[in-house]
């Protein structure tokens, strides 16, 4: 039991931590293409070790810490960043379960599965903020004021939208949710449609991403908050923005897109052509993979269309427009699910 | 500000775009057709015979306004013949780091001798070999030529301006 936790702890580590690496060259191709070129193409077939080229490029260079940085938060905050992102894909599931072996695709199946997602994604802001004060830099001091602003006034929106999801499956447990949606998938996409959009655009600015990239904004704060990081110390900084990029978007489909859930899963037995049969829960890791891949496409795409906000037009879109958004939604999907479901 | 109905449009537009064709050029294996005209690395001709064009009188290196050419001639006879007429360049220098590349040299030379050709790759790794050589800038003995120094006939090669195509 205990060796399973810790082979499905040490598969969900690698999921997160070569998506990161693939991350990075999947946004980079993509970008080239919206951007008419071709990107990295030259290390491996089709440029497939270009992570491993970086990462080595990475691990041989130097690193510094500036003279007058508070050492102790410099080299934590690094890993302060880096580390949430990965934890919390443990809540999250990433396929039924295989009878035949009584094997659970998933590593933990908690009750209170998003109060343990929001509260483990909202440690990561101590990292970037910490990485900013202790770097004695006053690019990365604003960058990390930025980022923690950004991300308090981002996650009020973003908890109310976890707050549709919750109120129609009438759980905070990530299967029931996923079961949920994969009962009744088209009311759930009717009703929970502005809730969706809500999520996707307050889980971009919570990661800081572009539109929403104010922290490391590079025409205005040179690197934001790891201005004074290189080395591993940045490329944890980088990891954990890429993972973070990888946990939101499974977040995102496990409350909004059916997570594992897909035409076969569930099913016991699925006979290929009379050839063979296999349990139709191991669909479940490829849709979740194909459909972060998708959430994580939009995202790159996004990215290479809109340029980034102004500070303050940030500020006023997350409180004046995002946030009562995020209220009528929550209303929204309370009164349809009454209407839809007044049995739950 | 908040109307995403642009946002859409220009999603849109990048969405339509990445599935253009690339524009980049794979560029060591792919390369650009250069232009005719293209001025690349200085090239000093020979005849057919396979005797230099360049006379060593350091017109080129007058009309240089980066002054990179360096021209130093010496004698010829009909025993030790380079060029025909009096002299050749013993030394012909051109600092590559000086050259701007204007091509006033190729429009100084009396004989056509120094052209800019077409080679663009001209990296080197320290300041010495940035100066180029007589060696270095000579073409190839041509098929029916003979290398230089050549011994003629006496009296065969005695004018260093070849007689024109069209003399008005």
């Amino acid at each position: 039991m205990i060796l399973e936790w810790v082979l499905k702890s040490v598969v969900i580590i690698l999921f997160g931590l070569t998506g990161f690496a693939y991350t990075t060259y999947y946004e980079r191709r993509f970008l080239a293409r919206i951007q008419v070129r071709i990107g990295p193409n030259r290390a491996g077939p089709w440029g497939l070790l270009q992570p491993v080229a970086d990462g080595i490029k990475l691990i041989f260079k130097e690193e510094l810490v500036p003279d007058n940085a508070y050492k102790l938060a410099f080299m934590l905050s690094p890993v302060i960043t880096m580390v949430p992102a990965i934890v919390v894909m443990g809540v999250l599931p990433w396929g039924g379960t295989i009878e035949a072996l009584n094997l659970d695709l998933s590593l933990a199946n908690i009750n209170v599965g998003i109060l343990y997602i929001l509260s483990v994604t909202s440690i990561s802001v101590y990292g970037l903020v910490l990485a900013g004060w202790s770097s004695n830099n006053k690019y990365a001091m604003l960058g990390g004021l930025r980022s923690t602003a950004q991300m308090i006034s981002y996650e009020l929106s973003l908890g109310l939208a976890f707050l549709g999801p919750v109120i129609m499956a009438g759980s905070m447990n990530m299967f029931d949710i996923v079961k949920f949606q994969h009962a009744h998938p088209l009311t759930w996409a009717a009703v929970q449609f502005l809730g969706a959009v809500i999520f996707f655009i307050a889980m971009v600015a919570e990661i800081n991403r572009a539109p929403f990239d104010m922290p490391e904004a590079e025409q205005e704060l040179v690197a934001g908050y790891h201005t004074e990081y290189s080395g591993m110390k940045f490329a944890l900084f980088f990891m954990g923005e890429y993972v973070k990029m990888v946990a939101v978007a499974a977040i995102f489909i496990t409350l909004f897109w059916g997570g594992f859930a897909g035409p076969g899963v569930g099913i016991n037995e699925i006979s290929v052509f009379g050839w063979f049969t296999f349990d139709g829960d191991w669909l479940g890791p490829l849709y979740y993979f194909l459909k972060i891949f998708i959430v994580l496409g939009i995202m790159i795409w996004v990215r290479a269309t809109l340029p980034r906000f102004r500070y303050d037009r940030l500020m006023a879109f997350g409180w004046k427009v995002l946030l009562p958004l995020a209220l009528f939604n929550v209303f929204l999907v309370a009164v349809l699910t009454f209407y839809f479901f007044p049995a739950v | 500000m908040y109307n995403p109905l642009p946002i859409l449009q220009g999603m849109w537009i990048t969405f339509k775009s990445a599935f253009e064709k690339p524009v980049t050029m794979q560029y060591p294996e792919e390369r650009f057709e250069l232009p005719p005209r293209f001025r690349g690395r200085h090239h000093l001709r020979r005849y057919d015979n396979g005797l230099e064009k360049c006379i060593g009188c350091a017109l080129c290196a007058a009309a240089c306004p980066a002054d990179a050419i360096f021209v130093e001639a010496s004698e010829n006879t009909d025993e030790v013949r380079f060029s025909p007429g009096e002299r050749y360049s013993s030394t012909y220098e051109i600092n590559l780091l000086r050259c701007i590349f204007c091509g006033f040299c190729e429009d100084a030379c009396p004989t056509q001798a120094i052209e800019l050709g077409h080679d663009y790759e001209l990296a080197y790794t320290n300041r010495a070999d940035a100066i180029i050589t007589r060696e270095q800038l000579l073409d190839d003995v041509p098929a029916d030529g003979k290398p230089t120094p050549q011994k003629v006939a006496p009296g065969a090669f005695s004018r260093s301006i070849p007689d024109m195509l069209n003399p008005d």
